[in-house]
Formats: structure tokens, sequence, C-alpha cells
């Protein structure tokens, strides 16, 4: 049985109730968090804030239910906002609509449209038999995974909402700008063929039709675990490697060998992310760590980038529909754009 | 009646042929499940979001896993339909 069967809101104003008190028990575990494990690191344990066991100890205990709680939050509020938006209707949207504008209306809705990886392939084929351009296509498929609301949110309670912000512009900039040049270079002879043989079933159906509010509230709990489940190691090793950074590592070493002073910091950053794969969310901590620890935020903005748009898995999935040019001429393109995202942001954010 | 799960093999498919399986069991329907998973056949459908459910050529879910309540109400519509 289900968390939201079980649970049963009977009337509106149950509903109503046992979201409020979720949201309350929410802000109280937030706020307690901190005092709670300065009281039992610092005072129980007698450990000393300035000593690197007790810092250390302390900011991965308090961080990791910080980050654990902020995601819990995040994730229903988005999971649930973002059931009333689907992929059919974002096609209608584009469908018709011509290269520039397209390019701009599909990054948008790359970031509002709910997307799990296992759609790329049905969403691509979708989108290009119904006529959408190939770049109108790829800017979607871009933006989905990289500009994603949970990093957003995560971004602007961590750094503020001037990085959030940032981090959106430079994020849609990479889709449209990607696949436009993608869309300019003409390369529908890379796309297997079969895709524009494919002739779409009559009964296009909305897949949120009919969809009641118990059902949305149980999309967004159902989210929140699968997305945890998914992430939870990096997590750990991020908020593991912040704990490290914080008490014991040299941040001169850093400071050294990854400041926004070397030339080559953006481009190593996102040849390491690449190969790497975790959505926006799970790479959050290393960012936050990393960050503490004096890296630039261009440099680290490209490297989440490089990680969430950029992945093995993705490339494997999109080789069912995508040549091996047309896939490599992808990874050159976007992985150029974030590069260049990156040092523009090292400059403009020191 | 026939069933159909149509998805590329994620996660969510597996969770909706398992959650399908479950819920013929405990109607005790007699009901094949094929798996649809070449994209062709999917998109033949109209489906671009999966997992989707298909009963009887018709589309019933996509995009999402029902509940197993709703799966089965679902089974039972349409096996009072036929």
């Amino acid at each position: 049985m289900s968390i939201a069967e079980r649970l049963h809101p009977k009337s509106t104003a149950s509903r109503v109730s046992s979201l409020l008190s979720a949201a309350v028990v929410w802000v109280v575990l937030y706020q307690a968090n901190e005092p709670f494990w300065d009281w039992l690191v610092y005072e129980k344990l007698g450990l000393s804030a300035s000593s690197s066991l007790g810092s250390g100890l302390h900011f991965f205990a308090a961080d990791s239910v910080k980050i654990t709680l902020l995601l819990v939050g995040i994730i229903f509020i988005v999971t649930v906002l973002r059931s009333f938006m689907t992929l059919e209707r974002t096609r209608a949207m584009l469908g018709g609509k011509r290269e520039g504008v397209g390019n701009m209306l599909a990054g948008a809705l790359g970031v509002v449209t709910p997307f799990c990886s296992c759609s790329a392939v049905p969403a691509f084929i979708g989108f290009v038999a119904a006529g959408v351009p190939l770049g109108v296509t790829l800017t979607f498929l871009i933006a989905s995974p990289l500009v994603n609301e949970v990093a957003i949110g995560l971004l602007w309670t961590m750094f503020g909402i001037k990085i959030a912000a940032v981090y959106v512009a430079a994020g849609l900039f990479v889709a449209v700008v990607g696949g436009w040049i993608l869309g300019r270079l003409h390369l529908e002879k890379w796309v297997e063929p079969f895709v524009f043989e494919t002739r779409l079933g009559g009964q296009i159906i909305d897949s949120t039709a009919g969809l009641s509010f118990d059902d949305r509230i149980q999309m967004g709990i159902e989210e929140v675990g699968s997305i945890l489940k998914k992430i939870w190691p990096y997590l750990l090793v991020g908020i593991g490697l912040g704990a490290a950074i914080h008490g014991w590592a040299p941040t001169d070493f850093f400071k050294q060998y990854a400041s926004a002073s070397n030339p080559l910091g953006v481009v190593v950053a996102v040849a390491i992310g690449i190969p790497l794969y975790s959505n926006a969310a799970g790479v959050m901590p290393l960012v936050q760590s990393l960050y503490g620890a004096g890296l630039p935020m261009g440099t680290l903005l490209a490297f989440m980038m490089a990680v969430v748009a950029l992945s093995l898995p993705e490339m494997i999935l999109l080789r069912r529909v995508l040549k091996p040019q047309l896939i490599a001429t992808y990874v050159g393109v976007v992985g150029t754009a974030i590069v260049g995202v990156g040092y523009l942001f090292n400059v403009l954010l020191a | 009646m026939i069933i159909k799960v149509l998805g590329p093999g994620c996660n969510n498919c597996k969770n909706l042929e398992r959650a399908t399986r479950e819920a013929i069991a405990t109607l005790g329907i007699d009901a094949t499940i094929e798996k649809v998973e070449d994209y062709p056949s999917i998109m033949g459908y109209g489906v671009m979001s999966t997992p989707a459910l298909v009963i009887d050529e018709k589309v019933v879910v996509s995009g999402r896993v029902p509940t197993p309540t709703q799966i089965r109400e679902l089974l039972t519509t349409s096996t009072k339909g036929n």
C-alpha cells in the first residue's frame, strides 16, 4: 500500500492540515539541526569547535541532515508543481516553431517539464516525428537535465539568489546556443533513419490527465524517495569531502591548483566532470565543499554542468537514435559552451 | 485481456510491470502481460512518457507508475467494459 493510501486523507481540510503539519515538522527540524549538533558534538562529546575532529564531525553531521531536509522539501514541491506540465504539452507548444525562437522556448520548457532520462529517446523521436526541428529538440534535451529545479533550490538556499540566477542563465545559454549551433550544422544525416520514418499513433494521451490532488502528493513523496535512494552515495562522499576540507585539508592546495587565475582550471573541471554521472542535486554538496575550499564559482558551475549534461549512460541511450558522429559533435559543442560559461563567470563573479 | 507494459526497461517500467502482475494476481483476472520495449512500437501508441500501460490496445496510463489501487481500478473498469 502506498504512503498516500495509508495516510488516506478524507477531506480537503484533513489534506491541508497534514500538509501543514508536515511543513511545521520540517521547519522545526531544520531550525533545530545546528543547535542539536552543537550540543551533541561540542557539549556532550566534549570536542572542541576549533579542533579538526570536532569541527569536521560537526560539519558532516549537521550538513548531512541539512542537505537531506532541503532535498526532501525542494524535490517534493518541485515534483508537485511539475506534475501540471507534461512532455505532450511541451511538444504541442514547440511544434511549428522556427529555430531561434524555438530554441529559446525549448530551453525554458526543458527547465519546467518533468523528464526522466529514460524518456530521452521516446521524447526525441516524438519531437522529431512531430516536426520539431532537430536543433530545437536538442536544446530541450540539453536544458532538461542541465537546469534542474532542485539544483536551483539548493543553490538558492546555500549560496543565495544571485548564484542561483547565474546558474539558470548559464544553463539556458548553453542549451539554447548549443542546440542552435547543432541545428545550424544540419546534422539530420546523423540521426538514425527510423526516427524520421516513425509514425506516431493516433491517440496521443496527456500523461497527467485526471490526476487528483492526492496523486500529485503521492508523486511528490515517491520522487523524494527515488531521488534520495539514487544520490545518497554522492551526498555522503560530497559532504565527507567537505568535512575533511573543513577539518583537515590545507585549502592552499586547492587555491594553488584550481584558482581562477589558473588558466586550465575550467577545462580540467569539465574534463573531470564528463565521465562522472550524477544529477544536479547529488553533486551539490561536493560543489559546496569545493567552494568552501576556495574554488571559484565559475569553475564549479562548469564542473556541475559537465557532470549532469554530459554523461556516458545518456550517450549510450541516445546512441539508439543518433549516430556516433552526432553524439561526438553534441559532446563537443555542449562541452565547449560549458567551458566558455565557466570562464565567463569566473571573470564576472570575481 | 491483453495487457502491455510500454517502456525501454527503466526502473519505473519494471515497477509498473511488477505492480500490474500483482494486481492481476490479486483480482484473479485472466490476462497476459507483454512487454513492449522497442521505440517505434512504443511511439506507435503515441506514448512519449514511459512507462505506459496499455489494456486491450488502449493506453490507460503514461509517464508514471500508478498506485496499486489505481491499477486495480483500471483493470476492473476494463474487464467490465468487455
